[in-house]
């Protein structure tokens, strides 16, 4: 067979282009980026993402608004279920799918060739993820204002509103991504939706804590929810409530320490399987 | 970026084992690869050929034994391996929802290469994608061939000095796989590359390989150019078909005046001689005194596959559903 000359010289051309490290902002926005580029691509899982929290903040205030501020003084059912309509929108959206896509078509194994960090492959699905679940507030603050919602912290309450809810959103992220990780399978990365419910639903997500009773009002005690709920809804309806505000912020600290050790674990057992 | 300095070899290996479980995919291989040459890995599916890929190319550990891939320990010092391999997997590694030129740019930034870099080697690289404004939709889309092609430029995009090639031509049509075939011969002509290819396919290593590496269970069999591999079981080989006694007919053949060697394997009886020509008729006239029907009888040079006939007692099969390796 003759040698056919397809690929041109570099020496023609020039220094030798050559590899070296890019660092770890480089990668990590590198990663980000194609995971940004991917998001309208799969408008199948946003739209629902979008469709839930909205759904449900409307059936909500339309169920209950009348029934729950006839029983407690100046109580603004609206304001008290815009947090969690957010909680509905930003827990549980994540990368982890496309990160099992990537695993079981071999993509995974293409980017663990290069020299990329690996903690970039992670934190910079997790960047888009924060980008998107910030994102996905805002239709959601859209609709609470357009249903006569005010802030009492401002403009800057509602950044720290969105930011909060983000970086709760981000923290959930780490649990389907263990299980991407540990897996590599997308039924069981689907399944990690069930975590959502005991977070979002065993919580003051209806009716305040006060309102509790049982072992209801036992089981909220233990859900970071409850403080997170707490802290969102501060800043609509009280202000500056740093109690509640440290509280919420220290509950997701606390999932975020359970989630992203979980997730790291099983970053790390991935790249000692191979 | 530094020249390899302690090792001169290209990729070196020592001892090198490789387990899954109780299994062992790679057991105490040795190799010796010098920079430019063309290593063909062959093997049936299920030999070690893709286990010894990815342990080369740092995505699995050695369980046993070391390796150097252009100066670099691979468990010790993988970013510096990584720097300087290109890898192009058994099936396309590519991320569908991308497109051709995103996939490139994006592979291009993970090797630390600036915006005007990467634009300079998608240049470089137009002809050999060669698939024209493809490069802007999304990969899937794109054909097997394109699939391939794209797979390759991004294991070139950072011009890596050892090309680990596993399986390239494995589900390609004719055409493709000789089109891989004039590819890889450029490179290594014109770039002086590395380039370390497995293979299942007996005329691609033939084609292409400076040596050739036999690795059966995941021991390095044989290793030689393809004439001094082939050469070591005679200079011709003739084939017969046969219907009846077997190794009644194997005992008839092997006192033969001029047979080396002798390997049945189901019905076929190889017989490998210095003098094929001279043979054919003593081979036929003894399978027929011994009662044996002959189906077929052939004359030819050695192939590889004799060879992995002689080393292993069987023959490569294609075609298989899946390698087996990589559990």
């Amino acid at each position: 067979m003759t040698a056919v000359t397809t690929t041109p010289a570099p020496t023609d051309r020039g220094p030798v282009i050559r590899a070296r490290k890019a660092g770890f902002v480089t990668d990590t926005v590198s990663v980000a980026g194609r995971a940004l580029r991917g998001i309208p691509r799969e408008p199948e899982t946003i739209l629902p993402a979008l469709f839930i929290p909205l759904f449900f903040f409307v059936v909500n205030v339309g169920a209950l608004q009348d029934f729950s501020e006839r029983g407690i003084a100046d109580f603004d059912y609206k304001a008290f279920q815009l947090p969690v309509a957010i909680i509905f929108a930003v827990t549980g959206i994540s990368r982890a799918s496309t990160l099992v896509t990537d695993i079981q078509g071999g993509y995974f194994d293409r980017l663990l060739m290069t020299p990329v960090r690996r903690l970039s492959l992670l934190l910079g699905l997790m960047v888009a993820d924060f980008a998107l679940v910030c994102a996905l507030c805002v239709p959601v603050l859209g609709l609470g204002f357009a249903l006569g919602v005010r802030f009492e912290t401002g403009v800057i309450g509602v950044v720290a509103f969105i930011g909060l809810a983000g970086l709760w959103g981000l923290v959930f992220t780490g649990f389907p991504y263990a299980i991407a990780l540990k897996t590599g399978n997308p039924g069981a990365v689907a399944s990690s939706f069930i975590l959502f419910f005991p977070f979002a639903f065993l919580t003051t997500s209806t009716l305040p804590r006060e309102a509790l009773t049982g072992w209801l009002d036992t089981v909220a005690g233990y859900n970071p929810v409850t403080y997170l709920l707490e802290g969102l809804r501060a800043l609509v309806t009280e202000g500056w409530a740093w109690g509640s505000l440290g509280k919420a912020l220290l509950a997701v600290a606390i999932v975020g320490t359970l989630s992203m050790s979980m997730c790291f674990a099983a970053l790390r057992g991935r790249l000692k399987r191979g | 970026m530094p020249a390899p300095s302690r090792s001169e070899a290209a990729i070196q290996a020592t001892g090198l084992v490789r387990r899954f479980g109780d299994f062992t995919a790679v057991d105490g291989v040795d190799l010796d690869i010098q920079p430019g040459e063309i290593y063909g890995f062959l093997g049936p599916n299920g030999a070690g050929k893709s286990t010894m890929v990815r342990v080369l190319c740092t995505l699995i550990s050695p369980d046993g034994g070391s390796a150097t891939v252009a100066g670099f320990d691979v468990a010790t010092e993988p970013d510096q391996v990584r720097l300087r391999i290109g890898v192009a997997l058994q099936d396309a590694a590519l991320d569908e929802k991308q497109t051709g030129i995103e996939l490139l740019r994006l592979q291009g930034r993970l090797y630390g290469l600036s915006k005007a870099e990467v634009a300079s080697r998608l240049e470089d690289l137009e002809q050999l994608v060669d698939i024209g404004d493809a490069l802007g939709r999304p990969i899937g889309t794109y054909s097997g061939g394109m699939k391939r092609r794209l797979d390759l430029a991004a294991a070139l995009v950072h011009n890596p000095d050892v090309l680990f090639l596993d399986e390239p031509t494995t589900g390609l049509d004719p055409v493709s796989r000789l089109k891989v075939w004039e590819e890889v011969h450029s490179l290594n002509d014109q770039l002086g590359m590395t380039i370390f290819l497995t293979t299942q396919y007996l005329e691609e290593a033939d084609e292409l390989a400076d040596r050739v590496g036999i690795i059966a269970a995941g021991k390095l069999v044989a290793e030689g150019t393809p004439e001094e591999l082939k050469r070591s079981i005679g200079e011709d080989v003739i084939i017969a078909r046969i219907e009846g006694d077997a190794d009644a007919a194997r005992a008839a053949v092997a006192d033969l005046d001029g047979v080396s060697s002798t390997d049945l394997h189901g019905d076929e009886l190889t017989i490998a001689s210095a003098t094929g020509a001279a043979l054919i008729s003593p081979v036929a006239v003894a399978l027929s005194n011994q009662g044996v029907r002959v189906k077929e009888l052939t004359l030819r040079t050695p192939t590889l596959d004799d060879v992995f006939l002689e080393l292993t007692g069987n023959r490569i099969g294609v075609g298989d559903e899946s390698e087996e390796d990589d559990q």
